[in-house]
């Protein structure tokens, strides 16, 4: 049969580096086909040429077997080639009716008018043909982010896409919320559309792909069929190397110090009443559902954000932490689950995000700067973090995340940090760093360090943590040994308020 | 443009790094001279050049304490009538109170700082957008300079060396074939001060940061309340600075004179390629855009241009740059 979609050798340089080499791809109508591969891969680019963003140097793209050009977005909506980008585009004042059909409004009285009954009615067509429950007369802005992506994916079908790209579509979203995309994509494929899904996520692809792509270095590796290939191929094709799934081996604290311990905080509904310590050495991981309270926590322990009440104690002296340069002065660095926002400063070199914690202490007199001293603590955190950057002028947006997410580490190591919070330390990094990113975190809790690791991931978390903090709806709903199992933490997990009366008493010892 | 050609220039449009966009601004700067002097012979005299500099100096010095507001991510609209405020006070220390020169200069830098720190405070503690809480302290000091000096010129004839602040000539008196008025002097010296601060300093590079992440700066354990408070009210005490160096060559303080003066400044900064989003910019790209916009006036002027044509010319420049600087951004 003929493929709905071919790219054909396809080539793209920027300047300085080239990001596609031989890429191909072929999509078939009613299939997902997952595109994988790390970060920097060439996932990202390749797609964004089938949907007219970028051009492409060389190689060709079929259509139903015809030759296209696709030259901008536009172009590609006409061919009915729909991406939905990470990023979600959506006015959030306007109504789910008045996004999709953004200036392509149905109007009335000679086009002088809106016709907004049409809008929604229409709008209602296609949200019954995803056999999606929502109101077309609603603000986007009001509805979760889940929904929005439905109102994105209404959008790309109202421009009767044939071929529907997403872009990590489950990163934002819980697991009832993912059930009901899975279904709607599900729909999409018994109508014929092609959709190419990129993911970091191998349990996704085996539950929804059909066949999977992987790209390396820009290249194409090649193509499996999704059931029967074994996930440790598929990353094996995608590192390069096969990777061991390993469990920490969980040495004995119980003579270590209590470096940091937390008592009683609580925030609204948000957090509540929640209590635990961590030794010297330690990775404490917390685990639980997305709003279980976990990033909360981290940022009221940091002074990122206020508390109602509740003690942090350093080494058994109660520290009085208000905004975060209280927990800096404490020796308690956070590293964010949004790096680009809250972690780097993007616009900035290399160098200075590794100092910025840690500026006035390369200040001199006059607060005059010593680069020198700058450039040398800089440059050898690059090295024992082996962050791959051309020199340490390198703007920080240009590196890759999981490069990105070493400075930031790199940040607190230099600041000199007791204690370390990393929330969702490996969200957006590809395989291959993820590995790194461990093996840092394991080494760093050789050192001494205390450290506490939120992931959403349980895998992640079993990996990682020598004790597991489970948290839901704002508790601490339990703190289990390593090695517990997932079905005990997911126990935990949603452990509602009813059936926990009694407060958790896993953490205070 | 075409939908082709726009795409195009995704792929292989222009390509501007922010040093090139300095050269191209400084280029328009040396082509504009260029032209002016070809059409008319008086342009390029010496006296005419060193008007055209003496013109520039309290736009220059106004626009580089802009710049480092802006650099922050944040806008001052109150540099024009802070620069009236502070000449205000030094007319009232010197003509009204009769102290010495020396004082009267302080009082006008400590005007401006005590001004920034106020708009600073607004903005990093109160969380006022700079917009809002500048445009306040604008009419704010507005009024102030109203009600001090008694809606009256308020002139300096008590301290007959505070004319020599701007008008006089310290290089002129030691190569007399160079009679450069100390404004001039002061603008590069200011200058050069704010250039220093801002690329060698941590008060500078925390400026940078602030306008690229304030919250990441923040979560990293920095008062940044702390550094946003400094920079404005450095910028206030260069605009301490700017009061001095107008009411020196007015030989008054002018309580109705100041509004409108912030525009010329910002667009200054603009055409010199500092971006009003913050994280980036420079000193002498200001001074460049504050060069081309006197150039500018001067030329005009001179080819007998009307005055209305002139802030024509201007605004369209204005354009200009900010979307060279767009077609810059574009490629990153």
């Amino acid at each position: 049969m003929t493929a709905l979609v071919a790219m054909k050798d396809i080539e793209k340089s920027f300047p300085g580096v080239r990001a596609l080499h031989n890429a191909q791809l072929d999509l078939r109508s009613g299939e997902v086909h997952a595109l994988m591969g790390e970060n920097g891969a060439g996932k990202s680019t390749m797609m964004k040429i089938l949907a007219g963003i970028y051009r492409r140097d060389g190689g060709e793209i079929l259509l139903d077997g015809k030759p296209v050009e696709i030259n901008s977005p536009r172009q590609a909506q006409d061919l009915g080639i729909g991406i939905i980008h990470q990023e979600l585009n959506l006015m959030p004042h306007l109504t789910a009716a008045q996004n999709i059909f953004i200036g392509r409004e149905p109007r009335k009285a000679g086009g002088l008018l809106l016709d907004e009954a049409k809008l929604n009615a229409d709008a209602a067509e296609i949200f019954a043909s995803m056999h999606l429950k929502l109101d077309p007369r609603t603000p986007v802005g009001g509805l979760t982010i889940a929904r929005q992506q439905m109102v994105e994916i209404a959008k790309a079908l109202s421009y009767r896409s044939r071929v529907l790209i997403m872009d990590e579509p489950t990163a934002a979203l819980n697991d009832a919320e993912i059930n009901e995309l899975f279904a709607i994509i599900a729909r999409l494929k018994t109508e014929g559309v092609g959709i190419v899904y990129i993911s970091h996520k191998m349990d996704e692809l085996k539950r929804i792909a059909d066949r999977v792509t992987v790209m390396r270095d820009g290249e194409y590796i090649g193509t499996v069929p999704a059931a029967e290939t074994p996930v440790e191929k598929i990353i094996a094709m995608m590192v390069g190397r096969a990777l061991s799934d390993e469990r920490p081996v969980v040495p004995d604290h119980s003579n270590s110090e209590i470096v940091l311990e937390v008592r009683n905080i609580s925030r609204g509904s948000e957090i509540r009443d929640v209590s635990f310590s961590v030794r010297k050495g330690e990775i404490l991981g917390f685990a639980g559902l997305m709003g279980a309270g976990r990033t909360e926590v981290a940022r009221a322990i940091f002074g990122a954000d206020r508390r109602d009440g509740g003690d942090v104690f350093m080494h058994g002296k109660k520290v009085d932490i208000r905004k975060p340069e209280d927990a800096v002065r404490a020796g308690i660095g956070y590293l964010s689950e949004d790096r680009k926002h809250f972690g780097l400063a993007t616009g900035m070199d290399v160098r200075n995000n590794i100092v910025l914690a840690s500026l006035s202490r390369f200040a001199g007199t006059g607060g005059l700067l010593r680069e020198a001293a700058m450039h040398d603590a800089a440059v050898r955190y690059i090295d024992r973090l082996a962050i791959k950057t051309p020199s340490d002028r390198q703007e920080a947006r240009l590196l890759s995340g999981g490069n990105q997410q070493k400075i930031v580490i790199a940040k607190w190591l230099l600041r000199d940090c007791e204690v370390l919070i990393f929330d969702e330390p490996t969200r957006g990094i590809d395989v291959g760093a993820k590995n790194e990113i461990y093996k840092l975190l394991n080494a760093l809790a050789q050192q001494g360090r205390a450290i506490i690791v939120i992931s959403s991931e349980l895998p992640e978390v079993l990996r990682l943590s020598h004790r597991i903090a489970v948290m839901c709806e704002g508790r601490l709903t339990g703190i289990l040994p390593a090695g517990a199992s997932q079905e005990e933490i997911m126990h935990l997990a949603t452990l509602r308020g009813e059936q926990n009366n009694k407060p958790a008493k896993g953490a205070t010892k | 443009m075409s939908t082709t050609t726009s795409t195009a220039n995704v792929s292989s449009g222009p390509r501007f790094s922010g040093a090139q966009h300095r050269l191209l601004a400084f280029a328009s700067l040396i082509a504009l001279v260029t032209v002016f002097s070809l059409a008319s012979p008086n342009f390029m005299q010496t006296s005419n050049i060193i008007a055209i500099l003496q013109a520039t100096s309290v736009n220059g010095v106004l626009a580089i304490a802009a710049t480092l507001v802006i650099i922050t991510g944040g806008i001052d609209l109150s540099v024009g009538t802070l620069m009236t405020f502070c000449a205000v006070c030094a007319g009232v220390v010197l003509t009204f109170w009769g102290m010495p020169l020396g004082l009267g200069v302080l009082a006008a830098i400590l005007a401006g700082a005590a001004s920034g720190t106020l708009s600073g405070t607004f903005v990093a503690k109160l969380k006022i957008p700079p917009f809002i809480a500048t445009l306040g302290m604008m009419l704010i000091l507005k009024g102030l300079s109203l009600v001090i000096s008694g809606t009256r010129p308020i002139y300096f004839n008590n301290s007959p060396g505070f004319t020599q602040i701007s008008q006089g000539s310290l290089i002129g008196s030691v190569f007399p074939t160079l009679p450069i008025p100390n404004g001039v002097l002061i603008l590069f010296l200011v200058a050069i001060a704010a250039s220093f601060i801002l690329e060698r300093t941590i008060l500078g590079r925390f400026t940078f940061a602030l306008g690229s992440n304030e919250e990441a700066v923040r979560l990293s354990g920095v008062n940044t309340n702390r550094w946003k408070i400094a920079v404005y009210a450095l910028a206030g005490s260069i605009c301490g600075i700017a009061g001095l160096l107008i009411a020196s060559r007015l030989n008054s303080a002018q309580p109705a004179l100041g509004q409108g003066y912030e525009l010329d400044a910002i667009a200054a900064v603009v055409i010199g390629g500092t971006s009003l989003s913050g994280g980036r910019g420079t000193i002498i790209g200001t001074l460049i855009g504050a060069l081309i916009i006197s150039v500018l006036a001067n030329g005009l002027r001179i080819l007998s241009v009307a005055q209305e044509w002139q802030t024509v010319v201007t605004g369209s420049i204005i354009i200009l740059a900010v979307y060279t600087d767009i077609l810059r951004r574009r490629r990153l």
